[in-house]
């Protein structure tokens, strides 16, 4: 399956793009994560550190062991700092 | 009461504060309006400027579910929740939550909780550019611990 993948903040710095398309069989959130991190160095630094780690799926924030069957969009990002 | 009104606004633009505030006077039945209003501070080493980054697919619709909340535990008569993106100075206007109800315990408390879902649950990040360098602010406990008190889902 095809996902458009997006990255904000540190993650995006640490990556070097906010978003690209991945095409992968990943059954879950951490498997992709799995994937990525398997990828290239800058992909393992940025997901050093899961405790920092907040992602959505389809735009809805979603825990790590979320499915991706279904899913068109996941965009990885840490703690959020609104307000 | 009628339909609670809710108004969402994610811009790079300025609000003004009494006009927002008095949209939601609109009706008899409004006895009580609470804004709460976040500017950006300086802070140690110097701000100059912060970069506030959100996720533009999915803010507008996180702020209309944490209105919609709101809505659904206490008796509102509207809501309105701004936030802007963008470069910001010190002193410039961040964001505004406010909330109208018939009597000020709803109107406070559900404002106290807007801001306090809108703090972790909302995808805006913010970056400190100051005179020593730049870096993203740092998520809190205690705003993941404010959620407890509404009994977090």
């Amino acid at each position: 399956m095809k996902l458009q993948v997006l990255y904000f903040a540190w993650l995006r710095e640490r990556i070097g793009l906010g978003r690209e398309d991945v095409i992968t069989e990943a059954a879950t959130v951490a498997d992709l994560i799995a994937e990525l991190r398997a990828r290239e160095d800058r992909y393992d630094l940025a997901f050093s550190d899961m405790t920092a780690v907040r992602c959505a799926v389809d735009q809805m924030l979603m825990p790590l062991d979320t499915s991706l069957v279904g899913a068109r969009e996941v965009a990885f990002f840490p703690p959020m700092t609104g307000g | 009461m009628s339909t609670p009104s809710i108004r969402v606004v994610v811009s790079e633009d300025d609000f003004d504060l009494g006009t927002e505030a008095a949209a939601l006077e609109a009706g008899p039945d409004t006895g009580a309006v609470v804004t709460f209003t976040g500017r950006v501070r300086d802070v140690a080493d110097g701000l100059r400027h912060m970069q506030i980054e959100h996720y533009p697919g999915m803010t507008d619709a996180a702020l209309t579910d944490i209105a919609q909340q709101a809505i659904a535990r206490w008796p509102l008569s509207g809501v309105t929740v701004i936030h802007r993106y963008g470069k910001l100075r010190p002193g410039d206007r961040i964001m505004m939550v406010a909330t109208a109800s018939r009597h000020r315990d709803a109107a406070f408390e559900s404002a106290a909780f807007l801001m306090d879902y809108l703090k972790s649950r909302a995808p805006f990040w913010k970056k400190e550019v100051t005179n020593q360098g730049e870096g993203w602010v740092a998520s809190c406990d205690s705003d993941e611990a404010a959620l407890d008190r509404w009994g977090k889902p």
